[in-house]
C-alpha cells in the first residue's frame, strides 16, 4: 500500500544531511560548550557557528538569536517577557489575533489574571487581519502585538512589513509567531521591523524539541528557565548542539532551493486542491492567495473530520482535521470557527500539509482516497440525509 | 492506539448500517453543533426488536458504539432493549477512552428513543 506522509504543519521528516550531522555531533562533539578546555571550546565554536548561519537566513544578528525547546517556550518567553516590560512602564494592554497558536492565546490568558487587558483581533472569513483593526486597536498602554506569520491551520499569511511598521511607528513591541512561515514565504526580522520571532526547527525538516527566540537587540528579555549563564543568561542549561546543528543544517538545506522547493511544493497543493474541490458541497478555508504554498485546508458538508482521518489512514494518507473530536474538547478548532464558519461545517474539516517529500502521483492517489471516503460517510450520515432530502439547508 | 481493535473494527465494517423503510419506531440523538447525530431505525413485531438499523454523523466511535448497540438490542424484547445502558456498550467494545464515553451515551439514548417513538405510534394506533 501507499504510504503518505501529508501532515508537515504537525511536524515534518528529518533532512537527510541534518540527520547526520546530528548524529556526527552526538558522536564527537560531545563537550559542553561552558568548559575552557579544548573540545568544550570546540563546541562553543560550533555553536555560535549554528547561530550565526541561522540568524543569516533570517535576517538577524547572530547575537539575536537564543535558542529554546521550540515554538511553544518561544511563544512564551516572548509574551511574558513584553508582560514585564509591561508592568514596569504602566502598559497593560496586549492585542492579538483570535486565531494564533494556543501557546499565544493560553499564555495571553494567563496574564490576564495579572491584570492585563487583551483585544483579539477578527480575522475575517479569508483569515488575515485589516491593517485599520490594528491602528484602531492600539492604546497609550498597549505595550505588545503578537500576531502570527502563517497560520498552522489555514496557511493564511499575516502583513507582517505592515504590522511592523504600524507597530514601529507606534513605539508598540512586536511579536510573531513564524513556525509555519519559515523556509516558505519571505522573512525577514529586521526589515519586517520584528521585534520577537519564534521559530522551530522540526516544521524545516530539523529536530524536534530545539527552537529559537529571536530577539532585537535593546528587547529586555525574562529568563523562565534559571540556572546558568547559557544563552547570555536568558536560558539556562547545557545547550542542545547536537539538536542546534540539526536546526542550523535544515535550514541550510531549506534555504538552499527555497524558490524551487516552494514552487514545486505548491505545484502539489493546487493539484491536489483542484481534485478535492470537484466533491460537492466542499469549502477551501482561508485566502487562496496569501497563503504559504504546503497548506489546504478544506470542509466537506455532512461529515465528521476524525472519521475521514481514520479511514484515510486505512489508506495510508497521514492528514489532520479541525474536528472537535480530533481537537479534544466538545469544540471544532478555534481557526475555522474564527472564519465563521458554523460548527457543523467546522467539524467536517481537512488539513493537508505537504513538503517536498511528496510527489504529484501522491496528489492523485489524495484525491481518489478523499473523494471516496468522503461519499462513504456521506452515505452514513444522517445529516447528509436531512440536507439531501431538503430537510436542512446546504452552508457550504 | 487511539481505539480497541474492536471498535475499529465496529467503525471499519459498521453492523446494520443505513435505514429501515418500513421501520415503526426512529430514534434521533445528538446534535450536528457538537458533531455527533445518530438515528436508530426500529422494525418491531410482537414486541420484539425483528431488526435494527442505524445512521450517523461523527467520530469513529460514534459509528462503533451506534453499530455494537444495533447488535446487543436486535432479537430482543422491548423491554430488554430498553435496559441497555452506555456501560455495557463500552464493555462490549472494550473499552473507549475518557473522551469518547459521551458517543457510548448517545448509542443508550437513540435506542430509547427510537422505542419512545416506537410506543407513541402504537399508543396512537390502539
Amino acid at each position: 500500500m501507499m504510504y503518505i506522509y501529508a501532515d508537515n504543519a504537525a511536524t515534518t521528516k528529518m533532512n537527510e544531511k541534518a540527520l547526520e550531522d546530528v548524529i556526527l555531533c552526538m558522536k564527537n562533539e560531545y563537550g559542553n560548550a561552558s568548559s575552557l578546555y579544548t573540545i568544550g571550546q570546540k563546541a562553543k565554536e560550533l555553536l555560535e557557528d549554528a547561530r550565526a548561519r541561522i540568524a543569516g537566513h533570517v535576517g538577524s544578528k547572530p547575537n539575536e538569536v537564543y535558542f529554546t525547546s521550540g515554538g511553544s517556550e518561544s511563544d512564551n518567553q516572548a509574551i511574558l517577557s513584553a508582560a514585564t516590560i509591561g508592568e514596569k512602564t504602566g502598559k497593560k494592554h496586549i492585542i492579538s489575533t483570535m486565531f494564533e497558536h494556543h501557546a499565544v492565546l493560553h499564555t495571553l490568558e494567563k496574564l490576564k489574571k495579572r491584570g492585563f487587558e487583551i483585544t483579539l483581533l477578527p480575522v475575517y472569513s479569508n483569515g488575515i487581519i485589516k491593517i485599520e483593526d490594528l491602528k484602531n486597536a492600539i492604546r497609550e498602554d498597549t505595550v505588545l502585538v503578537t500576531i502570527m506569520f502563517a497560520n498552522n491551520e489555514i496557511g493564511t499569511i499575516q502583513p507582517i512589513a505592515e504590522i511592523g511598521e504600524v507597530c514601529k511607528e507606534n513605539k508598540v513591541l512586536f511579536h510573531t509567531d513564524a513556525v509555519q512561515a519559515i523556509t516558505h514565504t519571505n522573512l525577514n526580522f529586521h526589515e519586517m521591523n520584528i521585534d520577537m520571532m519564534s521559530i522551530s526547527a522540526h516544521k524545516f525538516h530539523g529536530p524536534k524539541g530545539i527552537g529559537a527566540l529571536i530577539v532585537k537587540e535593546g528587547v529586555k528579555l525574562e529568563t523562565l528557565i534559571e540556572g546558568g549563564a547559557q544563552e547570555r543568561n536568558k536560558r539556562a542549561g547545557t545547550e542542545n548542539l547536537p539538536a542546534i546543528i540539526g536546526m542550523a543544517s535544515a535550514l541550510d538545506e531549506a534555504m538552499k532551493n527555497y524558490n524551487e522547493n516552494n514552487e514545486y511544493i505548491k505545484s502539489l497543493r493546487d493539484k491536489v486542491q483542484e481534485n478535492l474541490s470537484k466533491i460537492s458541497h466542499s469549502k477551501i478555508n482561508g485566502d487562496i492567495e496569501n497563503r504559504i504554498p504546503g497548506t489546504l485546508n478544506i470542509c466537506f458538508e455532512g461529515i465528521e473530520g476524525e472519521a475521514l482521518l481514520l479511514l484515510l489512514d486505512d489508506k495510508g494518507i497521514s492528514a489532520s482535521s479541525g474536528s472537535a473530536c480530533t481537537s479534544g474538547s466538545l469544540d471544532p478548532s478555534h481557526v475555522l470557527l474564527a472564519l465563521g464558519l458554523p460548527h457543523e461545517v467546522a467539524h467536517g474539516s481537512l488539513r493537508l500539509s505537504l513538503s517536498v517529500e511528496n510527489t504529484m502521483e501522491e496528489m492523485e492517489y489524495i484525491g481518489e482516497a478523499v473523494a471516496d471516503v468522503v461519499s462513504y460517510l456521506r452515505n452514513m450520515s444522517p445529516v447528509w440525509k436531512d440536507l439531501q432530502e431538503g430537510k436542512r439547508n446546504y452552508v457550504i | 492506539m487511539l481505539y480497541s481493535e474492536k471498535v475499529m473494527d465496529h467503525f471499519r465494517n459498521p453492523r446494520n448500517m443505513g435505514e429501515i423503510k418500513d421501520a415503526n419506531g426512529i430514534g434521533e440523538v445528538g446534535n450536528a453543533k457538537c458533531g455527533d447525530i445518530m438515528r436508530m431505525y426500529l422494525k418491531i413485531e410482537d414486541d420484539i426488536i425483528q431488526d435494527v438499523s442505524f445512521e450517523t454523523f461523527g467520530c469513529g466511535s460514534a459509528v462503533a458504539t451506534s453499530s455494537i448497540a444495533t447488535e446487543m438490542i436486535k432479537g430482543k424484547t422491548v423491554d430488554e432493549a430498553l435496559e441497555l445502558t452506555n456501560k455495557a456498550v463500552v464493555a462490549q467494545l472494550d473499552g473507549l477512552p475518557a473522551n469518547k464515553i459521551h458517543c457510548s451515551v448517545l448509542a443508550e439514548q437513540a435506542v430509547k428513543a427510537a422505542i419512545k417513538d416506537y410506543r407513541e405510534k402504537s399508543d396512537k394506533e390502539k
